[in-house]
Parts: C-alpha cells; structure tokens; sequence
C-alpha cells in the first residue's frame, strides 16, 4: 500500500496520484453539489430558480477549478496515462465539455439577457448540469470496466451514469436543505428523500462490478486479513446511510437546527466509497494495464511541483474557506451591489 | 491518409478552441484592472457615476469571465485528447508551467471572484477591493504562465533530450526565455487595448441611441483615453518583438513580409499575394527597402527569404506563407486604425473641452463636444482588439509550423491515435456550440448597452440632455 519513502520514483508518483485522488474526490463532492443542484433545477418554481442559483453563485467556479487540477495533475504526473484515458474517453470528454461549457455560460445569461430568453437559458442550464453528470458516470463506469469498449460495458457505464446523476442530485438537495429554507428546504428534503436510492443503488452496482471484472480486486477485497481491517468502509457506509435514511423522513427540524447534516452526512459517504474505489485501483492508474509508477513522469519535474503545491494548496485552502465563510448562511440573491 | 486527416482535423479543432478560448480571457486581463480602477476611484470620490460604470462593466466582466472559465477547461483536455505526444515528448516541461497556473492562479481568481461579483454588501469595502484586485491579478498572473509555456515553445532553451525527451537542466532559462518578455508585454498591452476599445465603443453606441449620462460620457473618456496611451506602446513593443522573432525565427519573419531570396534592400510590402507554388508574390504594392529598414535598421541589412528553409531534398521548413502573411496585415492594418482614431478623438475631445457641461469643473476632455462619425467610427471598432489579438496569434502560430516546439518536434509528432470522423464529429458540436454562444454574448452586451441607455438598469439616471432618451424611457420597457 506504502511506497518506499527513500526512493523518489516510488513516492513521488505514490505523492501525485494521492494528490490527484484528493482534488478528484473534492470535485465530486463540491460540483458535485452545484451540478445536482442545477439537475433539480426544473422541479422548482421561477422564485425559488433564483434562490437555487443564489446558493452555489460564488462557489460554482472555485468548484470547478478542483477539474482542472485533477486533470492537469493526470497530465503532469502521468502523461501517458493521461493520452490514454482521454484518447479512450474521446466522446464523453466532448459532451461532458459540452455540458460544462453550457451550465456555466448560463448562470450568467439567465441573469442578463432579455427577460423573454430566461426560460430558454434556465432550461440550457439544466440540460448542462445533466449532460456533464451523465457523462461523468459514463467515464466512471467505462473506466471501472477498464476502459474496454463493448455493449456490455456500455450497459454497465450506463448505468453508472444514471446513478451518478442522481447521486449528484442528492447531495444537491442535502446541499439545498442547508442553504435555504421555507417552503424550497421542504422541498429540499422531499428531493433528498427521493433521490437517496440512487446513491444507494450506486454504490451497490460498482461495489459488486469491482471485483466481478478483475480477479484481482476480488481478492484484495475478500481475501483474509485485508478483508478485516477494510470491513469497516462498508460497516460504516451502511450506517452512513441508514441515518441518512432517517434523516431525510424527518426534516426539516425545528428552529433548522441540524440543517448541515445530510450534507456532512452525503460527504462523508461519497468520501468513503471513493476511498473503496481508490482502494480498489491502487497501484493502476489505467486499469490492468498501467500503474502510476510506469506512468510517472520524471522525478525533478515531480518535486518542482509538490515543492510548490505545500506552500500553495494550504493557502488555497485558506481562501476557500474563507469564500464560504463569507457567504455563509442561507442563500439570498445575488447582486452586484 | 487516416493519419493526416486526423492531424488536420485535430489542429482545426485546437485552433478554433483556443481562438474561441483567447477572446475572454484577452478581456477579462484587462477588464480586472479597469474595474479595480472604477473601484478605487468611487472609493475615493465617492461620485455614484463610477459606481454605475463599475455595475455595468462587472457584467461585463462576470459573463466574459465564465466564457473564459469554461472554455479554458475545453483546452485543459485538449493536450490530452488531441495532442498526446505533446506531454509525452516536452511533458516535464510543459507540465510544472502548466501546474503552476493552476496552483497560483486558477484557484486564486476562481475563490475571489465570487467575493468581487456578489460581495459588495457583504464585506467592508476594503476587502472587495482587495478581492478585485486579487482577480485582477490571478489572471495576469495566469496569463504570464501560459505564455511563459508558449513562448517556450518558440524558443526552447534551458533543457536537454534524452532518448527523444525533453529534460529540464535550468528552469530559470525556461521561464524567462528569450521571446517570453516581448510576447507577455504585447499579449497584456493587446488586453489593455481590446478593452479599451470595448468600453469605448460600447459607450459610443449609448451615446448614438440617445444616452447622455455621466456614466456614459466618462466611459467613453476613460476607454479612448486608456487606447490612445496604449497604441504607442503596443506598436513599439510589436517591433521589439519582431526583431526578437528574427534572431530566433527567421523563418517566420520572412513568410510575415512575403520575403523569398535571400538578400539586401528588401521592400515593405503593403498588397501581395503569395504563391507558394510558384515561390514568388502576385500583385505586389510595395516601398522600396523599408523592410530592410525596420527589421535590420539601414536600407542594405540583408533579410533571410524562405528559399533558404527548404533542404535539399524539397522538405518545405518554413510556414505556409499567404495566411502568415496577411494575419500580420490584418494586425498592423488594425493597430494602425486605432492609433489613428484614439488620437484624433481624444485630440477633438481636446479641442472642444469648452463645450462641457460642467464647463466650471476644468474637465481636459469633453464627449460633447465631439462630432457625430466619431461616434460612428467607435462602434465598430468595439471589438477590434479581438480582431488584432486573433490575427497576432495566428501570425505567431502558424508561423511557428510545421514546429510545434520549435526545432525540437513538429506538430505531426503530437497528433492523437483518433479516427477521423470523430474528431470532425466533436469539431462540429464545438463550432455549432461556439457559434451560438458568440452570438448571445455580443446580444448581451448590445442588451446591456440598451437596457442602461434607456435608464432600467437601477442606476442614477441623468439624461436630461437628450430628449429622446427622455421619450425612449417614458416607453415602457420590453
Ligand atoms: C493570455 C492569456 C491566456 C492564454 C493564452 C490561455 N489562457 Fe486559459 N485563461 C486565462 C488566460 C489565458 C485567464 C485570463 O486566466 C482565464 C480566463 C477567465 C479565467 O477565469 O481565467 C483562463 C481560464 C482558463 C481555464 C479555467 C480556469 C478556471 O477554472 O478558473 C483553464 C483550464 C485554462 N484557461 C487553460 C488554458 C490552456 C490549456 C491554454 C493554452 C493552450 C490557455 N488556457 C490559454
Ligand atoms: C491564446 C491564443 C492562441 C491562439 C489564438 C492560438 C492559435 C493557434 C492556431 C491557429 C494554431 C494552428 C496553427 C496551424 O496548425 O497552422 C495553433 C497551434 C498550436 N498552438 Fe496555439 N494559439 C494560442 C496560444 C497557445 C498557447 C498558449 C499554447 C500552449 C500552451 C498553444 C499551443 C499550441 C499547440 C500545441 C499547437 C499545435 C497544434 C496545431 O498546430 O494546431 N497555443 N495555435
Ligand atoms: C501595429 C503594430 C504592431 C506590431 C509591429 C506588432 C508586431 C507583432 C509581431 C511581430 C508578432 C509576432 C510575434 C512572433 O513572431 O511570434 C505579433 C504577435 C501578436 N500581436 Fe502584434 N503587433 C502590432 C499590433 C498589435 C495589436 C494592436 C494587437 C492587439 C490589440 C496585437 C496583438 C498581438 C498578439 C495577441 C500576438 C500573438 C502573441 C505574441 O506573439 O505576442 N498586435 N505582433
């Protein structure tokens, strides 16, 4: 699991890729709540689009920036791994792009235009939100199936992808829940409840695929005792969702007290099944075929950018913080003034 | 066959991302800096009509800053998709340039760019100052990165190859190599200008369709003031840049003056179209020994031609020659353009500074006073800075070919492993895509423009001047 920490070509691309499954994972969770927001979009009235826009406004770009890390951390680190995840991803790169590229241009036009565009503009934000979600799964599943091109991998990336999407519309919701309130959070909550399944059947479908596809991640899992001291991740994932479960039937609470649960709680378990996966690939970057060691790029480029990635992702995790410490609270509407 | 058409279709698709990337971010540089000054100038005056500039321009801002986000994650994957051997080939190189963007630039616009667009009320004014300012500069500081990479690219130094891949030995050489300060000095100084030309431009229009505000007036000062400052600069810094280019780049210089042999006295062609083919210029207009002149400083400097980049065996080493060639043109004939139109509207700005309003107040310039074609003029020449932008990099692009890195691999090198039709298939989606998005972006701003002439916009409104402004506000609003 542990590379030698005396030997740069071991640790550093073991340092990387760890660097690289952080943003990876702090993507997921933070657009992954304001892409689930925008695929709850048109299951709210007009008042309540604006109040939803106001809860991810400042955020949606910091979010999205976690993207271009990951991918220019696969870039930089494993450059060849890089050429051949894309290249085998080629389309559903193109319409995950596609979908960003609308979802973001949106937030701004639905605010700008003509009052007449509005409607044309929230519907595009939508179609984005959703476009880039399913792609997204797509990608996932197709890559858990080791990046073969069949029509039974294809079946499976479908899939993912719808769970995916849904997945992503729960934690929008929990991220909702926290964020506004009145008749919107019970809506909220009504959305989390609904969408909870999807997290749940998620999780399932990769958690038994995994190691179906590979004899190897059958055994790391299933084999005594690794199997011991890795029973927690599915214990805990368990209870993670049975109070989830319990969670979403009785809220909103009084006074909106606990408001920021779901959303920990969501955090927390998308934290723990992407650790399982991770688990599951590690030392593969494409899957069967090349670890992150034979991918490295060379060591002194390595240690140029790490050198300056301690003294810089503290600091912007500083001001990220402090982003949302600033626009804390439930959400109003964004003005310029 | 395959190969080539794959190749051919990749590079039309990089181009038409990055020329559609290039766009927003060349105003969002610039505008980051105007808006802090907007900024610190309502802090100081306390005046509401730069606050009203302030609001209409961060509109401006905040849509070009989402188109520039979003197409610059489009290029991030491109490297990857379409250029693979690239990264295997200069990947240590080009890879810690590329991380450092993102690490000390991306993330920093990306965090306080919400705090400058939605946190006027929210926190004490210093601290959106200072986010306006970290914006502003987060994107300068992106820009000198990926320019710092391109111009690598131009001319490599401050590495060595080792089995057909490139290794760092000095990274000082790297970063500050020698076209890198010429390049980064005229790309923020073309920011500068398109921006310049964007407010004043824009604030014409207001004026045309009857907007007789303060804010608009001072707008339109403001921008032709920045441009005509700017021009002079820009078109010295173009020459240093192109003498740069011909130490490194001869090749390139010489399909940019259509130059074929080698030799003294060459001429400064104004029309001419090249002929690759026949390896001589059709039509040519042209003054006697001026290229000569400008590139080596006296009549007799000897210019190198294209005719000296082909090996013996017909291998073609320079750069297809007629779009290289009239890009240049294009820029020069645009930098000419606004030279000539910011100075001769500021000049009568000048002139009739009497004819203020607030004649009192000693104003230096005066919109009032200045005749009506050149209001006309300023309008189209709102988005000039994105046709010389534009044309700029594609003289320096597709000069560079058929290098990508200059000496070290060519472009051919680079190319995916991805069928054709697919790529032509995502080339479509991308152009049917940007199409529309440039289209609603520039009926945007028109309806932006509109909206604040006619006094909808929340702003202070002082349109006293004008009667039909007064008529259009009575109409209700669309
Ligand atoms: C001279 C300026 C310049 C040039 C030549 C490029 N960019 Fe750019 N880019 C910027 C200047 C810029 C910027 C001003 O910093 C942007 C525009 C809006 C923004 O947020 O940052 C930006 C945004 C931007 C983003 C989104 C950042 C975010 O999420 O905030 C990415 C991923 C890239 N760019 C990547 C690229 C790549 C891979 C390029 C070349 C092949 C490239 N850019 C050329
Ligand atoms: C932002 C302004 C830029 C514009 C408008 C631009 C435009 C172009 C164009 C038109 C070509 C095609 C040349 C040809 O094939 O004949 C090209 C090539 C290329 N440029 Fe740029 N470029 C820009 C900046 C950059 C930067 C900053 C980089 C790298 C960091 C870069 C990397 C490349 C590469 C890899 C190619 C080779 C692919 C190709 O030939 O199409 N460019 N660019
Ligand atoms: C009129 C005088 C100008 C001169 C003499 C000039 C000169 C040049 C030269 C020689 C190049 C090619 C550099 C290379 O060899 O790689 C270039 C590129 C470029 N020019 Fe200009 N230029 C002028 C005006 C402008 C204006 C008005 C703009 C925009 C507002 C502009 C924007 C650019 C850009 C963006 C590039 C590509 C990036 C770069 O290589 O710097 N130029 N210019």
């Amino acid at each position: 699991m542990f590379p030698d920490f005396a030997n740069p070509a071991e640790w550093l691309p073991w340092a990387f890729a760890s660097l690289m499954g952080f943003s990876i994972l702090v993507y997921v969770v933070l657009d992954g709540f304001d892409l689930g927001v925008g695929i709850l979009f048109p299951f709210a009235g007009d008042v309540e689009k604006d109040r939803m826009i106001g809860s991810i406004g400042p955020f949606w770009d910091a979010n999205e920036t976690w993207l271009v890390l990951a991918v220019g951390l696969l870039l930089v680190a494993f450059p060849t791994a890089h050429g051949m995840i894309l290249t085998a991803l080629y389309l559903p790169v193109f319409l995950m792009l596609i979908g960003l590229i609308l979802r973001g241009v949106a937030f701004e036009f639905r605010a700008k235009a003509h009052a007449k565009h509005k409607a044309l503009w929230n519907n595009l934000f939508f179609v984005g939100s959703t476009m880039t979600a399913l792609s997204q799964g797509f990608m996932l599943g197709l890559y858990i199936m080791g990046l073969e091109q069949t029509w039974a991998t294809y079946a499976f990336a479908g899939l993912t992808a719808v769970f995916l999407t849904v997945g992503y519309s729960f934690i929008g919701a929990t991220w909702l829940i926290h964020k506004t309130e009145g008749m919107l959070q019970i809506r909220a909550v009504r959305w989390a409840r609904e969408s909870l399944w999807g997290v749940i059947l998620g999780i399932g479908a990769v958690s038994l695929a995994t190691p179906l596809v590979s004899v190897r991640i059958f055994d790391r899992w299933l084999q005594f005792p690794e199997a011991l001291w890795l029973a927690p991740i599915p214990i805990i994932s368990g209870l993670l969702v049975a109070w989830l479960w319990r969670m979403v039937r009785q809220m909103p609470f009084a006074g909106d007290v606990r408001s920021w649960q779901p959303f920990a709680v969501a955090t927390g378990l998308f934290s723990l099944a992407y650790v399982g996966l991770a688990y599951s690939f590690y030392p593969y970057v494409v899957p069967e075929r090349l670890t992150i060691y034979e991918a490295a790029a060379a060591p002194e480029s390595l240690l140029i950018i790490l050198v300056g990635a301690c003294f810089v992702v503290p600091v912007i995790a500083g001001y990220s913080v402090l982003a949302y410490v600033i626009f804390r609270g439930k959400a109003t509407e964004l003005r310029y003034d | 066959m395959e190969a080539l058409d794959a190749l051919i279709l990749s590079r039309i698709q990089f181009a038409a991302n990055i020329s559609f990337h290039i766009l927003f971010p060349t105003i969002t540089i610039a505008l980051g800096w105007v808006l802090l000054f907007f900024r610190v100038r309502f802090a100081q005056t306390g005046d509401e009509k730069w606050m009203n500039i302030y609001r209409f321009w961060v509109k401006v801002f905040a849509l070009s800053f989402a188109m520039g986000v979003v197409s610059g994650i489009t290029m991030s994957f491109q490297f990857g998709t379409n250029w693979p051997g690239f990264m295997e080939t200069v990947g240590n190189i080009a890879g810690p340039l590329l991380a450092y963007e993102v690490l000390t630039a991306f993330f920093l616009e990306a965090a306080f760019v919400g705090i400058m667009l939605f946190g006027f009320s929210r926190v004490p004014a210093w601290l959106h100052m200072l986010a306006t300012f970290l914006v502003a500069f987060g994107t300068t500081v992106s820009a000198f990165w990926i320019i710092v990479l391109n111009s690598w690219m131009h001319t490599p130094q401050g590495f060595e190859m080792v089995d057909g891949v490139a290794f760092a030995t000095d990274w000082w050489a790297i970063i500050f190599n020698p076209s890198m300060p010429y390049r980064f000095a005229h790309m923020l100084l073309a920011s500068g200008l398109t921006v310049a030309f964007l407010i004043a431009g824009v604030s014409a229009f207001r004026w045309l369709i009857g907007d007789r505000s303060r804010d608009a007036r001072t707008a339109l000062k403001v921008g032709v003031t920045i441009g005509a400052c700017l021009i002079p600069v820009q078109i010295y810094m173009g020459d240093m840049h192109g003498l740069n280019t011909l130490e490194h780049q001869p090749q390139k210089i010489a399909a940019m003056e259509g130059i074929w042999e080698t030799g003294p006295n060459q001429p400064l062609l104004l029309f001419a179209i090249p002929d690759e083919a026949a390896r001589e210029n059709r039509f040519e207009v042209a003054i006697p020994n001026l290229a000569s002149i400008i590139l080596t400083h006296h009549a007799g400097g000897v210019v190198q031609g294209l005719n000296d980049f082909v090996a013996e065996d017909g291998t073609v080493m320079h750069p297809p020659v007629l779009p290289v060639f009239w890009s240049f043109r294009t820029m020069i004939g645009t930098g000419v353009a606004m030279l000539l139109l910011s100075w001769a509207t500021v000049f009568m700005m000048w002139k009739r500074r009497r004819m203020h309003v607030d004649p009192a107040a000693g104003h230096w310039l005066a919109v009032e006073g200045l005749p009506k074609p050149f209001f006309w003029a300023l309008v189209p020449m709102a988005f000039s800075g994105w046709v010389a932008t534009l044309a700029g990099w594609y003289t320096t692009e597709i000069g560079r070919q058929p290098w990508l890195v200059q000496g070290v691999m060519t472009t051919e090198m680079a190319v995916a492993d991805v069928p054709a039709p697919m790529v032509a298939g995502t080339l479509i989606g991308y152009l049917v895509v940007y199409g529309l998005l440039l289209f609603a972006y520039i009926s945007v701003i028109v309806y932006l423009a509109r909206k604040a002439a006619r006094g909808d916009d929340g702003r202070a409104i002082d349109m006293s001047h004008s009667g039909k402004a007064q008529v259009a506000m009575l109409q209700p609003a669309e």
